[in-house]
């Protein structure tokens, strides 16, 4: 076995106020779960390190803190949400005793006090008969209920930043309807932040202030929501919101972006999006390029798109 | 004549007899479908999950027996007795598409697999079906001597459409054929399969969630809630001007980039009971439309004139 290093994500920067909802905008294998995950040292070790940067959370660095201190952080100020709510919950403890877990872990309360909180967090996301369902087994709640039970181990200690990782992508759309507007209300009522990271721009649009792009590891393209959409600098982020099909618009023919996502034991030299790109010039596949800010956007291109 | 007919068509799932009681009622997957697909037509069936469109799938590529109704492909009854007869007309696509390659064998003998059972072709000229099929979607020959793993969502995905195509078939059914791939990769395999249902005169059964892929495809589309069909129009008018308000609760909900972020469904309603189905129309407990009438009588399926058809005692003027 040889051993290879695979630089998954690159030199990322993000923050986040609190109220605020930013959005990660990726394709798979674009290191936005690599992102989310490092923030609190999830990143499985071995075999992945992180080998440099910073995460502060109100000033104080998370990075290379102690294993008590993140301990202390995980779920109680930082929480996640992630895809697949089959994995995150445990199919031998009922929903209740998992919620009550979640919140016995980090505040010495009884275990009655815990169950009643549970109940009520389990009422906040708008599982129907609460007060019934907190004995159910994970494996007789649908999909959709499943997500809100997540969601609400996520809410369980009120943190002051939810990472939720594609927690709408295994949904149905009115399902995701409703936890989209149930995370709207609680980063306006309790001044939660949201890092959302997702692949659906419609989505996006309707949830975030601000979005990041990645692209091969990397922000490719970073900005308010809706001037990002409107106008995309970098040509990735253009071709993508192409892409997508909208509704409304009729049988048609989609665009597609030649070719596929580099492998990141093979990025290219320069710009990783480059062999995929129109409207590269050989300086594309030289060097390093920075990402480049002006006001309130960025991006990382030689040959950004003309805003028109 | 329609490619594909459907006559009432019902699946009931058999619920386990208690010891000593009889057994309860089986739960209806499917119920009394009836529907046609013209030849060259793409058809999108969307719901949400556990509408049965799974199930129905299944019925048609002749996975699953239908407990009643009749299926008719080309003018005929579809007839377990024969798989191979009706392999040469409908082929299937599958949602996974490496779990759906059998890991221990080569595309190679995976590719070969339905010519020789359905065609019983001989060595020689399967090797040259094969490489003329995939040239046809666009894969490299030397693909042909790997295992399924070593192959990406997309590229495996592709397989599973080269391996439906090496069949002949004239129907393909397509169960959530790009919700697994990435947003660019799933252009590609949508205009592929655009292309070649064009080259090989293919009828699409076209299989999703996803309101704006399947509007971006489809010809017609059926939607379906609770195992029975509640709208079917054409692709470009049903999420514009739906007729049934569950049709117009899924185009609400759908997420675009310019509309305002709203719950359009106050509190947490969820599906019906299947195993306690409500007495009237299924949606009545979500409908803001609904009356007495709905809780009690089941609507039927009717004609809305412009090839529209809507099953619901109170239309949403068109």
């Amino acid at each position: 076995m040889g051993t290879r290093v695979y630089r998954a994500v690159g030199g990322v920067s993000l923050s986040v106020r609190p109220g605020e909802c930013l959005g990660v905008i990726g394709e798979s294998g674009s290191g936005k779960s690599v992102t989310a995950l490092s923030v609190m040292g999830l990143v499985a070790s071995p075999p992945g390190v992180i080998t440099g940067g910073a995460v502060r959370f109100e000033g104080e660095d998370l990075i290379g803190a102690p294993y008590e201190t993140l301990r202390r952080r995980r779920g109680d100020r930082v929480a996640y949400i992630f895809q697949d709510p089959l994995a995150t919950l445990h199919p031998l403890y009922r929903i209740g005793d998992q919620l009550a877990e979640a919140i016995r872990a980090h505040h010495s309360i009884s275990a009655g006090e815990a169950r009643e909180r549970a109940i009520r967090l389990l009422n906040d996301v708008r599982i129907p008969n609460a007060g019934a369902r907190i004995d159910d087994y994970p494996h007789k709640l649908s999909g959709g209920m499943r997500q809100r039970v997540s969601i609400a181990m996520a809410l369980a200690n009120e943190p002051d930043v939810i990472i939720a990782d594609e927690p709408t992508t295994a949904l149905d759309v009115t399902v995701q309807a409703q936890i989209l507007a149930l995370l709207d209300d609680l980063r306006r009522d309790r001044g939660l932040a949201i890092i959302f990271i997702t692949h659906d721009f419609g989505v996006v649009a309707q949830l975030c202030d601000r979005i990041a792009v990645m692209y091969a590891g990397r922000i490719v393209e970073e900005g308010p929501t809706a001037a990002v959409l409107e106008a995309p600098a970098h040509p990735y982020t253009r071709r993508l919101i192409d892409c997508v099909p909208e509704l409304g618009q009729g049988k048609r023919r989609l665009e597609a972006i030649p070719g596929l996502p580099p492998m990141v034991d093979a990025l290219p030299e320069g710009c990783a999006f480059a062999p995929r790109c129109t409207k590269a010039v050989p300086d594309c596949a030289r060097g390093d390029i920075a990402l480049e800010r002006t006001g309130t956007r960025a991006v990382r291109c030689l040959m950004p798109e003309e805003s028109a | 004549m329609p490619a594909l007919n459907v006559d009432h068509l019902s699946k009931t799932v058999a619920q386990k007899k208690p010891l000593l009681r009889s057994a309860p009622p089986g739960v209806r997957a499917v119920q009394l479908m009836s529907f046609a697909v013209e030849k060259g037509e793409t058809l999108g069936i969307v719901g949400e999950s556990g509408c049965g469109k799974s199930t129905l799938a299944r019925m048609l590529v002749g996975l699953l027996e239908p407990s009643a109704g009749h299926i008719e492909i080309a003018g005929r009854a579809l007839n377990t007795a024969d798989p191979a007869a009706f392999g040469r007309l409908i082929q299937y696509v599958f949602q996974d598409p490496i779990s759906s390659l059998n890991p221990r064998k080569t595309i190679r003998q995976i590719m070969g697999a339905p010519l020789r059972h359905l065609y019983r072709m001989p060595a020689a000229e399967r090797q040259t079906r094969i490489a003329e099929i995939f040239a046809s979607v666009n894969l490299r020959d030397d693909f042909l001597d790997r295992y399924p793993h070593e192959f990406s969502g997309g590229q495996a995905h592709r397989i599973g459409i080269a391996r439906a195509l090496a069949a002949s078939p004239e129907i393909i059914v397509l169960d959530e054929p790009v919700s697994a791939l990435d947003v660019s990769v799933q252009a590609q395999v949508l205009n592929q399969l655009a292309d070649l249902k064009r080259q090989f005169g293919l009828t699409y059964l076209f299989i999703t969630h996803d309101l704006a892929v399947v509007e971006a495809v489809s010809d017609r589309i059926m939607v379906l809630y609770f195992g029975s069909v509640v709208e079917m129009g054409r692709a470009e008018q049903i999420f514009a001007r739906p007729r049934h308000p569950y049709t117009r609760l899924l185009a609400e909900s759908a997420p675009v980039v310019g509309r305002a972020l709203k719950a359009p469904e106050q509190k947490g309603s969820e599906l019906p009971d299947p195993l306690n189905p409500p007495p009237g129309c299924a949606f009545a407990g979500r409908c803001p439309l609904a009356t007495d009438l709905c809780r009690r009588e089941i609507p039927e399926l009717r004609s809305m004139g412009d090839d529209q058809l809507a099953a619901c005692h109170h239309l949403i003027p068109g």
